[in-house]
């Protein structure tokens, strides 16, 4: 590949003919475009059901029901966004979501750095055996325990507030643990050590030397736990069970469900939901690349 | 840990080790409690509900093993487990193929590699209810953009995509690659771009051409990767939930029943809290199982560099 870009980079396009066709430059240029084509239908792919999204979230009602679908409004609905967001309380629905995902995203963080620390540094005995079974939760689907869960938070009364949702999360998690780990065991066990003769405890090493480190893992842990937090269903649809508590999600489930035709209107809610995800991620991508790079696993969660 | 023989040393290193191990259990103590209160806790309470009858009304009454031989003979469990496997067998090896083509397309020099990679991961972040809404109205089989498109095209009618028992488990992958080929992409691009140039140089100068060179290089050395897709993909399809609840609820006919969502209407519909535990069991001993069963298999076929690098197989 490398040979036949420093040929075509010599060769003027317009030269390129059927005669040349044993010429690497032809099929370099064949190549390039049809990576280009493939590139651009994927891309396509991805944006067609967005701008769809986008498209019927500013139509009218009778606009949704046109036939042949057409995709550019006309007239052009603005109405569709307050008037969906507020078919439903969805500004308690956002401000529930962000204390769920804010405190998720403090406890996942603190408590997973701290558990993540005591695998990478420490020896004692039934290490290995304790990180199999971090490591088996990654595997199995702890999901299957709703019920006994449901159960436990019932008993502890608990059910219909945001505790369930947040509470977990101080206990660490599995893939942040394992994150974590990995990327403490990339940083030199000197540094531990010439904080040690420095007179320093194991808390304050990890505190002032490990953690300033750990940034990138710190912040691929953060947005994963934020994603995890935001996009959950399953778990506040069974929790929460009044209004005034709901997620975006259940609300929107729920918004759903009060009438069949209003597309228009569903399409603006769920545009809105999606958005504070995707400004996340454009602020923070490098962060998560940075975490699938440094796993291997690209934040999915057991 | 440097080499000094000084008398008191055996003294003072069982002391610092003791001391090690201490902080260890501590920093470690938070991950214990958790996995105490939230899995481990509830793994032995989900088998002992398992043997009830309980409608969360008053306490749980023993049946014994009635809820596992009512499980053997329902219908829907066995429908539901059957569409979880189809659609695993499915969903699983198409999002590996597209995901690894994406990847092969990116890891050559192409321009722009940061915006593509933005691009495609983008919907991974998207909330699922959102998405599922988005999907259904784009299956819309009247004013659908799908079925528009095709009576544009074709000129005729499109399919009921979601209303078809045959159409809405294809219908639901399609859509699930949508969500995740970008993420599983990203996974493997970072495994391209950790093979060394060396070894396809070497074999270049083998006279291998870039088919062999896939075949004998690349491929073996993403086996982790795939792998760890593969794993990742079953779990997933068994935990899938948001679709069936959102879009089908189970419908049509049953053939989008996710054992997930059968299990979720059993315990949280009907409150048949006993029954569902059983069959809460029952799913996390075939997930170990297969679990287990494809981490045999994948000795036959799974490559670490390591063993590569250390020249034994």
């Amino acid at each position: 590949m490398a040979d036949s870009s420093t040929t075509i980079s010599q060769t003027p396009a317009a030269q390129v003919s059927y005669v040349s066709a044993r010429h690497p430059g032809f099929k370099y240029i064949i190549t390039r475009a049809l990576i280009y084509l493939i590139l651009i239908s994927g891309a396509l792919f991805i944006f067609i059901p967005l701008a769809w999204t986008l498209s019927t979230s500013l139509k009218t009602e009778a606009q949704t029901l046109a036939y042949p679908p057409t995709w550019i409004p006309n007239p052009i609905q603005w109405r569709n966004y307050p008037d969906a967001l507020t078919a439903r309380p969805f500004d308690r629905y956002y401000m529930n979501t962000f204390i769920i995902t804010i405190l998720s995203v403090i406890g996942q963080v603190l408590s997973s750095s701290l558990v993540a620390y005591g695998f990478a540094r420490f020896r004692f005995p039934g290490r290995n055996l304790l990180f199999m079974v971090v490591l088996s939760t990654l595997m199995i689907p702890f999901h299957l325990l709703i019920i006994p869960r449901f159960i436990l938070f019932r008993y502890l009364g608990w059910l219909d507030t945001l505790l369930p949702l947040i509470v977990p999360n101080f206990f660490g998690g599995a893939f942040s643990i394992f994150l974590m780990r990995q990327y403490f065991q990339t940083i030199p066990l000197e540094l531990d050590e010439a904080a040690k003769i420095d007179g320093a405890n194991p808390w304050q090493t990890f505190w002032q030397i490990l953690l300033p480190l750990a940034k990138p893992a710190l912040g691929a842990v953060a947005v994963f736990e934020f994603m995890e937090a935001w996009q959950d269903f399953l778990g506040p649809l069974i929790y929460l069970s009044s209004d005034r508590n709901y997620t975006v999600s259940v609300g929107l489930a729920a918004f759903r469900n009060d009438y069949f035709t209003a597309w228009h209107l569903y399409m603006a809610a769920a545009a809105v939901a999606m958005v504070v995800p995707l400004i996340v991620f454009f602020l923070a991508q490098r962060y998560f690349i940075s975490g699938v790079a440094l796993t291997g696993s690209g934040g999915s969660k057991g | 840990m440097t080499a000094t023989a000084a008398p008191r040393r055996s003294q003072f290193k069982l002391s610092t080790f003791r001391q090690e191990a201490l902080y260890g259990y501590l920093f470690i103590s938070p991950w214990v409690i958790g996995f105490t209160i939230f899995a481990l806790g509830p793994l032995l309470a989900l088998i002992y509900l398992s043997f009830t009858r309980w409608d969360l009304v008053g306490s749980p009454s023993w049946v014994g093993l009635r809820n596992y031989s009512r499980l053997m003979s329902d219908e829907l469990f066995w429908q539901a487990m059957k569409v979880t496997v189809v659609y695993g067998l499915g969903r699983v090896p198409l999002g590996i193929i597209v995901a690894l083509g994406a990847a092969l397309l990116l890891n050559q020099k192409v321009k722009f590699v940061g915006l593509w990679r933005v691009i495609y991961y983008m919907p991974v972040v998207l909330p699922p209810v959102a998405v599922s809404l988005v999907w259904m109205w784009i299956y819309n089989p009247r004013y659908g953009v799908l079925n528009g498109f095709i009576r544009q095209v074709l000129g005729q009618e499109g399919p009921r995509w979601l209303d078809d028992p045959m159409l809405v488990l294809p219908s639901l992958m399609v859509m699930a690659i949508w969500v995740a080929a970008g993420r599983n992409m990203i996974i493997y691009l970072s495994g391209l771009q950790g093979i060394s140039q060396d070894l396809y140089d070497a074999s270049s100068i083998d006279g291998a051409d870039s088919w062999r060179q896939f075949w004998q290089i690349t491929l073996p050395l993403l086996t982790p990767i795939i792998f760890f897709n593969l794993i990742t993909g079953m779990i997933d399809t068994f935990k899938l939930f948001t679709q069936a609840y959102v879009m089908t609820q189970g419908g049509p006919r049953n053939a989008s029943l996710f054992i997930t969502y059968y299990l979720y209407q059993k315990a949280f519909q009907q409150f048949q809290m006993g029954y569902a535990s059983a069959l809460a069991l029952v799913l996390f001993v075939v997930i170990m199982v297969l679990t287990v069963v494809v981490f045999r298999w994948s000795r036959a076929w799974v490559y670490y560099e390591s063993e590569v690098v250390g020249g034994g197989n």
